[in-house]
């Protein structure tokens, strides 16, 4: 697998990490709705995207990988899709401690 | 005698058993399709034709019968799971196992030898003792025993594997295996022999669903129609319920095992270490089978990886030393169906007239029979849920009340 961060590398040195899915918001969510989200899958026979990790170096990134063939199409690194931070505050705020 | 033999031997006609039919049309409707011909939806077939008197039915395999993981697994037996709700389920099928030889008149070598899991941590010996309590409740046989007793059980097991020195052990009497083929075969024959109608070949791709109901199935050999119908298509299982917009919390991940040169009898029970994440058995062709856990990531491929088999027969050489000189004779895999609980998912689908034997994992050879028996009652009464499977329902999960047996089965299956 080819890390974005380390080059190609042994699959044996990647941990990897489920499917990517975009997160509903947790505030506003109904329960059946983050079911959905933590527990089910699409599980497809195909192209999908998926988290993975190199362990040596704790590094996540995107990879694109076809299920039927295993092969690795594409890596890359989250911040193509994260452009923001996301805050896992309950209210949404950000924590801040006096 | 010897003169009978050779005018059999000579007649141009041999009175040859038909053990199933020879292939004809699908006919137009059925009253149930049973998707899968593993020994789920044979097993299924069978119990809704000889006790429920309905045989209008059909099952369905893409490829040839039992050639899923039915033919691919280690065939471990065995009820001593974790929770009330998996041992009261497995122990029932464990007692179905016991007389089906009888009830096929066929012999599915069924051989209980008892299986014996390590424990290599307090830990594991804290969960050991809780699963021995709650297997004895539900009427299985299953105790606590010391390294001494383990060495006097299992002579060639070494018991100090690098760091990991056994403790004590889980030892389950009840703890069998069978002939897996033998099975699907005794439960395809005598389905047929009651009038199911058993098509290889046909691959069910697609469903027209109706007011909430399906009303038909296509199939490669054409679309037939159903008064209900029902998947048993272990690994899969999301393939189907993404064709019906039906979402459920499976991964597919392939399960690699191997088998070895056979040896002399050496080794009568079952034996699996859940530190090791590898379970070793001698098969009565004296072979033995090696197993473990599953792949690391998931994929809908039967390939074999070199990684996983040498890291799997590393361990299985700390636990019987004398194996490093052993030559492998086969090495195959199998695509599971894992659920996040490791418990399967059985019963009602959103789908008025759709059922679900599906979420089998590494772990479904040993329900073969309580899954056909339980999955014919709630067909035949039209969804009425057996209490047996009403735990392992789809909805659990939306309700957060999953059936936690990821302990009990990652190492063993
Ligand atoms: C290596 C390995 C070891 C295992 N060890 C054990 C063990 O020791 N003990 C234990 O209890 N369990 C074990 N298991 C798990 C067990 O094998 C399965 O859970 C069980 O066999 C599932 O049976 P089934 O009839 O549901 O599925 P299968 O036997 O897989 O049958 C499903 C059938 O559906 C067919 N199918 C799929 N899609 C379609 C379609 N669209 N149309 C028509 N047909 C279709 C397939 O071709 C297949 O034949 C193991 C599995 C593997 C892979």
């Amino acid at each position: 697998m080819h890390c974005p961060l380390n080059g190609p590398r042994n699959i044996s040195e990647f941990t990897y990490g489920g499917e990517y899915k975009p997160m509903p918001d947790p505030r506003q969510c109904s329960d059946s709705e983050w079911a959905d989200y933590v527990f089910n899958s699409d599980n497809r026979a195909g192209l999908v995207t998926e988290w993975w990790m190199h362990n040596a170096s704790s590094y996540w990134f995107l990879a694109e990988r076809h299920t039927v063939t295993d092969e690795i199409i594409r890596t890359f690194d989250p911040k193509e899709i994260f452009t923001q931070r996301i805050d896992f505050g309950a209210d949404g705020s950000k924590e801040t401690t006096a | 005698m010897p003169f009978s033999l050779l005018k059999y031997g000579l007649s141009s006609e041999y009175p040859a058993e038909v053990d199933l039919p020879a292939p004809k049309e699908l006919k137009p409707s059925y009253d149930v399709v049973i998707i899968g011909g593993g020994g789920h939806a044979l097993a299924t077939a069978y119990y809704l034709s000889k006790y429920h008197g309905v045989t209008n039915i059909a099952v369905l395999e893409k490829a040839y019968l039992g050639g899923g993981n039915t033919a691919r697994n280690t065939a471990v037996i065995r009820s001593n799971y974790l929770t009330s709700e998996g041992v009261r389920f497995y122990a029932e099928s464990v007692k179905l196992f016991r007389d089906l030889s009888n009830e096929f008149d066929f012999n599915i070598m069924y051989s209980e030898r008892g299986q014996l899991t390590l424990a290599h941590t307090d830990a594991t010996v804290r969960a050991f003792r809780q699963r021995a309590e709650v297997n004895k409740h539900f009427g299985g046989r299953t105790e606590m025993i010391d390294r001494q007793q383990i060495r006097e059980l299992v002579p060639t097991l070494n018991l100090d594997p690098g760091h990991l020195p056994v403790l004590a052990g889980l030892w389950h009497i009840d703890g069998a295996t069978a002939r897996h083929d033998a099975v699907a075969w005794g439960y395809a024959k005598q389905a047929a022999k009651r009038g199911v109608e058993i098509h290889q070949l046909t691959e069910v791709q697609d469903f027209v669903v109706e007011n909430n109901h399906v009303t038909a199935i296509r199939t490669n050999r054409g679309t037939v129609r159903c008064g209900c119908a029902v998947q048993a298509v272990a690994g899969s299982s999301s393939l189907l319920l993404n064709k019906l917009g039906i979402r459920a919390p499976i991964h597919t991940y392939p399960l690699q095992a191997m088998v070895t040169q056979p040896f002399k009898p050496f080794l009568d029970p079952l034996v699996s270490s859940s530190a090791l994440h590898c379970y070793v058995q001698q098969t009565s062709r004296g072979e033995i089978v090696i197993g473990g856990g599953s792949d690391p990531y998931p994929l809908y491929n039967t390939r074999s990886t070199l990684d996983l088999k040498e890291s799997l027969l590393a361990h299985a050489i700390e636990m019987f030393p004398f194996m490093a000189n052993a030559k492998l004779m086969r090495q195959w895999a199998g695509i599971t169906d894992m659920t996040p609980d490791y418990s399967p998912i059985m019963g009602l689908s959103p789908l008025d007239n759709y059922y679900l034997d599906a979420g089998w994992g590494t772990w479904g050879f040993k329900a073969t029979p309580i899954c056909g028996k339980t999955m014919a009652e709630l067909i035949a009464s039209g969804g009425k849920v057996p209490e047996l499977i009403a735990p392992f329902s789809l909805a659990r999960f939306s309700t957060f009340q999953q059936v936690n047996e990821m302990g009990a089965t990652a190492a063993s299956h």
